[in-house]
């Protein structure tokens, strides 16, 4: 099982490889791939120093969906759709902000690709600036933690439901924390014709300020207090979700991250973290979390 | 089969005889027919293996097309103005990758303030960019370099994308007889696409790494060499077409009467018929005038301007955009091309967003150089008199 | 020299970069412990820990040293506590 890495540049611990090796794993390697500019593309693909040993391409930061478009169009007509599946990664300012519109496209003519939009919830490979995924308070160099300001105001967009919006035939959250179901989402992405999304949260050591150790924990964390939705959509319909056995209150997921460190001090963090806690709620209630 | 056809069409017949694998498309005037044209011939299934897309923006479909030609399609656009800037990213991208895609520029102005009119300021801001760039002055001319760019772009010692300009309504427009090709002509010109690397499973390999700074300059080094040798590629494949066809072009450029001229003027697309007809009438007078008509752009044939100019005294430059800040882009390359000699210059952007260039503007301009009534450096042509005010 | 075309660069030729001196741990298996789950497998940001057999045909998890960059996922992950991150021998003080 080795299609990427080892040798990659990634930050000792980063979740990013973990979703990427695992999504070519499920692949068994069988597919074409095309990468927005960001943290995975630059760790990966310096000259000579490829981690691929799938075929592979980047070309900008905000048009992956138009460039796996492409490929499919290019394997359709040259007869060559049996060479493999067309997968994109992404980031998720690739994908929720600046490549929007292409992916857009990409999910509006249905092209038979898997967008895999790895959420590390900033503008990893800039420094950590806030993305449309960045979520509710968290300290990123462009919503900084100052007087007036307890770091990124407003809410994470909500890229699933523009995802079904589409009327795609699949869409999907998954987890590095749990790499089975991860494995498991792309496989049965892979034997549906048309555009498939699935949104994988993948902790950033360096921009979320935890350690190695840390990685898959904070991620567990994320599901565990329903602040990441593990869900699944087939045809539109939710079909699937994880449930959480005991559902944690927000705090022991914040408390581990440097990003959200202040909201434990500043004085508006209490706000905060209660309004995180009630997204959290939602959250849960909308997909019936809880057993 | 010679047949009364519009410009749009002219260029959709010759890309359909060259096969390619994938279109992707974007409305935009005066474009927009060329890619509809080509949309009714894949309705009705006459493009073969190919797949048509109309993209979300021209940056899709430019990377539609990014994507395609890696993965080892032919492929094609048509854009102009503001769809050939929003490419823009996306087409530099694509040069340094080295993926041969063709594309037609309908050129057309800039906005602000918005225009949907002809000029040639979209085209200029791709100069730098890695494309290879050509002008044509008839749509006969432009259905005859489709096949030629094809071959030129794809050919394993270039490799690179590759941009008809054509005059937006000028000759998009225009109802003219075209003696449209035949397939067999074009497929004895024109090789199926072998690319000489693609992505496939079975050899997986990495485009688009990103180089230190060890490597980038390289690179770019590579990038001049290919449009180096472009030079030679195209100037054979328009010789090829000449007698393939019978209808020659000419090379990178087209001199007439500046042997023993006084003062050669150099003009650039579908301007340049009308630049021919004075200068042949003032020839006729018995005043020693002469034309350039500059066909490639990119590679820019220095060296065949400045032969074609070493004995001049005069040049003057017929601009079709500014380089704002400077003067006319054109004239900025010839005078580069010429850089020792000492011929006095002129150049005059005309025809502006569309602007009407009445033939007496033309004989105004060039008799007022031929009799040294203006000074040298850039002009514009007729504009009315103005005073800027705020509102 | 050689340059490829547009930047074309080959499969897995990040392996001529070791990054096993990245670290300051790096993870020891207990063999005894490890029951060849595969986890550590799965989640290693690396590619860097596999469970391999051993000529006893027991299955057991074992990092490779010259890319593993010690992040102690493969510890953090492991059921069965199999995995013990240790401090390397150059990162230890001696306190005279
Ligand atoms: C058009 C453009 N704007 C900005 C950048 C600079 N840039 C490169 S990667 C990046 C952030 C990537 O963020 P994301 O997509 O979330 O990926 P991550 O690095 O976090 O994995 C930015 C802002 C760029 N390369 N291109
Ligand atoms: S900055 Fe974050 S996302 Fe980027 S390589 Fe490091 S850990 Fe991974
Ligand atoms: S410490 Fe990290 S890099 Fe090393 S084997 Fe474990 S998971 Fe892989
Ligand atoms: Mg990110």
């Amino acid at each position: 099982m080795n299609y990427f890495g080892p040798g990659h540049g990634a930050c000792p611990g980063c979740g990013l490889t973990i979703a990427t090796r695992n999504v070519l794993e499920a692949l068994e390697g069988k597919c074409f791939v095309a990468n927005s500019t960001g943290c995975l593309e630059i760790v990966s693909s310096q000259y000579e120093r490829s981690a691929w040993g799938v075929p592979y391409i980047h070309s900008l930061f905000e048009n992956a969906g138009a460039v796996a478009a492409g490929i499919d169009l290019a394997l359709k007509a040259l007869k060559r759709k049996g060479e493999g599946k067309v997968v994109v990664f992404a980031g998720d300012g690739a994908t929720a902000d600046i490549g929007i519109g292409t992916l857009s496209g990409m999910f509006d003519r249905n092209h038979d690709v898997i967008y895999i939009c790895l959420d590390n919830e900033a503008y990893q490979n800039t420094g950590n600036q806030q993305s449309g995924l960045t979520p509710l308070g968290s300290n990123t160099t462009t919503t900084p933690v100052g007087e007036l300001f307890p770091g990124k105001m407003g809410r994470k967009k909500d890229m699933v439901s523009i995802a079904v919006a589409h009327g795609i035939p699949y869409v999907a959250t998954a987890s590095v924390a749990f790499h089975a179901d991860l494995r498991r989402k792309v496989k049965k992405a892979a034997e549906i014709e048309g555009a498939k999304y699935i949104q994988i949260h993948s902790p950033c050591v360096t921009g979320w300020g935890i350690d190695g150790k840390q990685t898959i924990l904070s991620a567990k964390l994320a599901y565990e207090t329903a602040l990441y939705p593990i869900v699944e959509y087939e045809n539109g319909e939710l079909t699937r979700v994880r449930k959480i056995k005991e559902r944690k209150p927000v705090e022991e997921y914040l408390k581990i991250q440097r990003r959200f460190r202040h909201l434990f001090k500043h004085p508006k963090g209490k706000e905060i973290i209660s309004m995180l806690q009630k997204i959290a709620d939602e959250n849960a209630a909308k997909f019936n979390l809880d057993v | 089969m010679e047949k009364v056809v519009r410009g749009f069409y002219s260029i959709a017949h010759s890309v359909k005889l060259c096969k390619p694998n994938v279109i992707a498309a974007y409305p935009i005037t005066p474009q927009t027919e060329i890619v509809e044209n080509l949309a009714e011939m894949y309705a009705n299934g006459e493009l073969g293996d190919c797949e048509y897309v109309t993209a979300e923006s021209e940056f899709g479909a430019a990377s539609i097309l990014v994507g395609a030609s890696a993965a080892g399609a032919r492929t094609f656009t048509a854009t102009c103005s503001q769809g050939l800037i929003l490419m823009s990213e996306v087409l530099i991208n694509a040069a340094g990758m080295r993926l041969p895609i063709v594309l037609v520029n309908t050129n057309r102005a800039l906005s602000a303030p918005l225009s949907i009119w002809n000029d040639h300021q979209d085209s200029m801001v791709l100069r730098d960019g890695g494309l290879m760039q050509i002008h044509v002055e008839t749509n006969q001319e432009a259905h005859d370099m489709v096949p030629v760019a094809f071959k030129v772009a794809e050919d394993h010692k270039v490799m690179l994308p590759f941009m008809i300009n054509m005059d937006g309504y000028k000759l998009t427009h225009a109802y003219e007889p075209i003696d449209l090709l035949e397939q067999e002509m074009v497929d004895t010109f024109l090789p199926p696409y072998n690319p000489p690397v693609y992505m496939t499973t079975k050899d997986p390999l990495t485009f688009g790494s990103y180089a230190p700074p060890q490597y980038y300059a390289e690179f770019r080094v590579a990038l001049q060499n290919a449009m180096e040798r472009a030079r030679k590629v195209l100037e054979k494949a328009y010789k090829e077409w000449a007698e393939i066809t019978g209808r020659d072009w000419g090379g990178h450029i087209v001199a007439e009467g500046v042997e023993d001229a006084d003062l050669v003027a150099i003009s650039m697309g579908s301007l340049t018929g009308m630049v021919r007809d004075v200068i042949s009438e003032l020839r006729n007078q018995g005043k020693k005038v002469g034309l350039l008509k500059i066909r490639t752009f990119r590679p820019f044939p220095a060296k065949e301007v400045r032969g074609a100019l070493k004995d001049a005294e005069k040049i003057l430059v017929f601009e079709r955009a500014v380089s704002f800040g400077h003067g006319g882009p054109v004239g900025m390359e010839v005078k580069s091309a010429c850089f020792g000699l000492t011929p006095e210059f002129y150049s005059f952007a005309v025809g502006l967003g569309g602007r009407d260039v009445p033939r007496e503007e033309i004989v105004r301009i060039i008799s007022d150089v031929y009799y040294g009534k203006v000074d040298q450096g850039f002009h514009f042509g007729t504009v009315k008199p103005f005073e800027e005010v705020i509102v | 020299m050689k340059i490829t075309l547009g930047g074309i660069s080959k499969p897995h030729s990040s392996k001529t970069m070791k990054t096993g001196d990245w670290g300051t741990e790096y993870p020891v298996v207990d063999e005894e412990k490890c029951t060849a789950c595969k986890t550590c497998e799965y989640l290693c940001p690396d590619a860097c820990i596999v469970v391999v057999e051993k000529e006893d045909e027991k299955k057991v998890a074992v990092p490779d040293y010259e890319y593993c960059k010690g992040c102690g996922v493969c510890f953090s992950v492991c059921p069965v506590d199999a995995i013990k991150m240790e401090l390397k021998d150059i990162y230890k003080l001696e306190v005279c």
